[in-house]
């Protein structure tokens, strides 16, 4: 039991909750973006998987590492294009066509995974993202080797939360944005045209889910492999609801999830007798009952999955 | 240029849409088979062979599309009362480990023969309709989103399936390969083709669409999902009960996919592992979505996405196109249906 405890105040346990929160920090601002303009995007999980498997693939080939996230964010922003301009334009069931993007994503990426490498081959390995150790600050006990040394995605990831926070709320296009989800009819009388931002937010967001995805390609693991992203993408889904849409809040919510999800992997090793499965469990069981928690109290955007024609109530 | 709803829809329309789709479908996917640097005729071809070419190979794309017809059943009966159950894979697995066990340990020696065979396809129903009774009622009770929950569930069902069979379930003669026990030889499906793999859960699932049809299309509880589906409110105001109503589907839903995998158990697999489903449950929502959510047509698209997997499989290894062209073939030919349908209800105006 006091092993159990003891875990909790070394530093590498807190080191490897900002690793493990970094992808799903990148899911959930995307899927924020999305919904904020009133698009559910159940995309996600394709979309991850295609960041991840591009991210790996163009590295592999020769390109440098942020050419790698580049070229991710592009398939992850086409992939939402195509969610876009079916649930957008032509008004489709965003459940249905989000479920299809993802399908469709990570059977593409599998198909491309798989002409590169055959079966029973184990997939070549590239050069990842190394731990940046900041001088100085990365000395300070605890704080230091938490903070301050990780790998340059981490911090772009923290980096991004601010940036959308204040996008969100201290621009002209944030409010046009937020105000797409909750009255589009409204964003038009202002002259706007509430398509284009939904489609805009939508490519935004899928890029931002593609470089979660790419993360565990180029900086977590070492390369790519099917089934990997694990359901990371519907844990981002659940939670922008706990966040209740808000970046500040995405934030402590993967922060969270990712405390759970390092201190279970953890545990694993100084409890016995308990089957790693339970451990396994928890996270998916725990943002279930976090959804349950919150789920009477969110504030969802007025507009999501309310398909907007121009002329049309 | 604009869309328009249409005042009335064309039943040849509906009847042409999924074989559009899938045309436009199998289209796109020929350039990622061309990228392969095979022709894609050829490869079309081979997939036609592999799929039906032969007694061997139309049974096994009967055995694949027997559990399919009943994920699909499942994707479509939940789907039409909006309720978005996408653990069909979950209760699939949930309903294939009730009947390992109760085909290993409740059953032998108690029941035996076909009510044996009936008690343990009841048993695999009932684990999958429990487990979307749950996120039903926390969609009802308490307002939380059932896509998530049910998602999420796939993954919390799969880790205790492997708990099960590396535990108490655990077959000690399998050499360390982690998977149940099998169950007692007296619970195995008979065959309907002597030396194949097809076996009568094929029946089985055919006789559950015929049943879901009447369900949906001829009873009270048919009728309120329906209206549930429609216009919930509209429905809660006309005196149907919006609780009662989507517990009911999420049952039945459940059910079927609990169903799915209990005749995968009893009719092919005789054994639970974490790997026996290539998906049968999100493949399922593909199968409803290319039927247009209606229970015959369920039947015809299960072969059809059936035949795209057995196909590419015995296609793959003719011509070294990686299998994964029918993960892509069925995916696309969802998003090219869910267009198709739209212009089934709504035309072009300038």
């Amino acid at each position: 039991m006091t092993e159990a405890l003891d875990l909790l105040t070394s530093a590498s346990l807190w080191a490897s909750v900002l690793r493990i929160a970094t992808p799903l920090i990148f899911g959930v601002l995307g899927a924020l973006i999305c919904e904020r303009a009133g698009v559910l995007n159940l995309g996600i999980e394709g979309i991850m998987t295609m960041g991840a498997m591009t991210g790996w693939l163009t590295v592999w080939m020769g390109a440098d590492l942020w050419t790698g996230l580049a070229v991710a964010a592009m398939a992850g922003a086409l992939l939402g294009l195509v969610h876009a301009m079916l649930t957008v334009p032509l008004g489709l069931s965003q459940h249905v066509s989000g479920l299809g993007i993802t399908l469709f994503g990570s059977a593409l990426a599998y198909y491309i995974f798989r002409l590169v490498v055959e079966v029973g081959e184990s997939p070549p390995t590239i050069a990842r993202f190394p731990r940046i150790e900041i001088p100085l600050l990365s000395d300070i006990p605890f704080l230091g080797p938490v903070l301050f040394a990780q790998s340059a995605p981490t911090y772009l990831a923290l980096v991004a939360v601010v940036v959308l926070a204040w996008v969100l709320n201290r621009t002209p296009l944030g409010l046009a944005l937020r105000m797409t989800g909750e009255n589009p009819h409204a964003v038009e009388a202002q002259g706007l045209n509430p398509a284009l931002i939904r489609i805009g937010a939508v490519m935004a967001g899928s890029a931002l889910m593609a470089l979660g995805g790419a993360f565990l390609t180029t900086t977590a693991f070492n390369s790519f492999f099917p089934e990997m992203v694990q359901g990371r993408g519907w844990i981002c889904i659940a939670l922008v609801v706990f966040a209740s849409w808000r970046p500040g809040k995405a934030l402590l919510g993967a922060l969270l999830f990712a405390f759970f999800d390092a201190y279970q992997l953890r545990l694993q090793t100084v409890v016995d007798g308990v089957p790693y499965q339970l451990f396994l469990m928890a996270p998916y069981l725990l943002s279930i009952l976090a959804l349950v928690l919150v789920a009477r109290r969110a504030q969802v955007p007025a507009a999501l999955m309310v398909p907007w024609r121009r002329g049309e109530r | 240029m604009r869309l328009e709803r249409r005042e009335r829809v064309p039943l040849s329309l509906v009847a042409v849409a999924p074989l559009a789709a899938i045309g436009v479908a199998l289209l796109l996917a020929a350039g990622l088979i061309a990228a392969a640097g095979v022709n894609p005729l050829t490869a079309y071809a081979g997939m036609l062979r592999s799929a039906f070419g032969s007694r061997l190979a139309l049974t096994e794309m009967l055995t694949r599309a027997a559990p399919l017809i009943l994920t699909g059943l499942a994707a479509a009966v939940a789907f039409r009362a909006r309720l978005w159950n996408i653990g069909g894979e979950g209760q699939f697995f949930v309903g294939a480990l009730a009947v390992a066990w109760a085909g290993h340990v409740l059953l032998p020696g108690v029941l035996g023969g076909p009510l044996g065979i009936a008690a343990l396809m009841l048993i695999g129903m009932a684990a999958g309709a429990v487990l979307l009774a749950g996120p039903a009622l926390l969609r009802v009770r308490f307002g939380v989103d059932e896509v998530v929950t049910t998602l999420l569930l796939n993954f919390v069902v799969i880790l205790f399936v492997g708990l099960m069979i590396e535990g108490p379930l655990r077959d000690p003669l399998a050499f360390g390969w982690p998977q149940s026990v099998p169950i007692a030889a007296e619970y195995r499906l008979p065959r309907l083709v002597e030396r194949t793999r097809l076996h009568v859960g094929l029946l089985v699932a055919v006789a559950a669409a015929g049943v879901v049809w009447l369900i949906l299309a001829r009873t009270v509880f048919g009728a309120e999902a329906r209206a549930v589906g429609h216009n919930a409110a509209a429905a809660g105001f006309a005196g149907v009960s919006l609780t009662r109503t989507i517990l009911g589907v999420a049952c039945l839903s459940g059910g079927l996919a609990g169903l799915a995998g209990a005749i995968e158990v009893m009719g092919v697999t005789r054994a639970v592992t974490t790997t026996m489903s290539p998906g049968f449950g999100y493949a399922g929502i593909v199968v409803a979505m290319l039927a247009a959510l209606h229970p015959a047509g369920v039947v015809a698209a299960a072969v059809f996405v059936a035949a795209v997997f057995v196909g590419a499989d015995g296609m793959s290894r003719a011509t070294g196109v990686p299998s994964f062209i029918a993960d892509v073939i069925v995916a696309l030919s969802l998003l090219t249906m869910l267009v198709a349908l739209l212009f089934t209800t709504h035309r072009i105006r300038r």
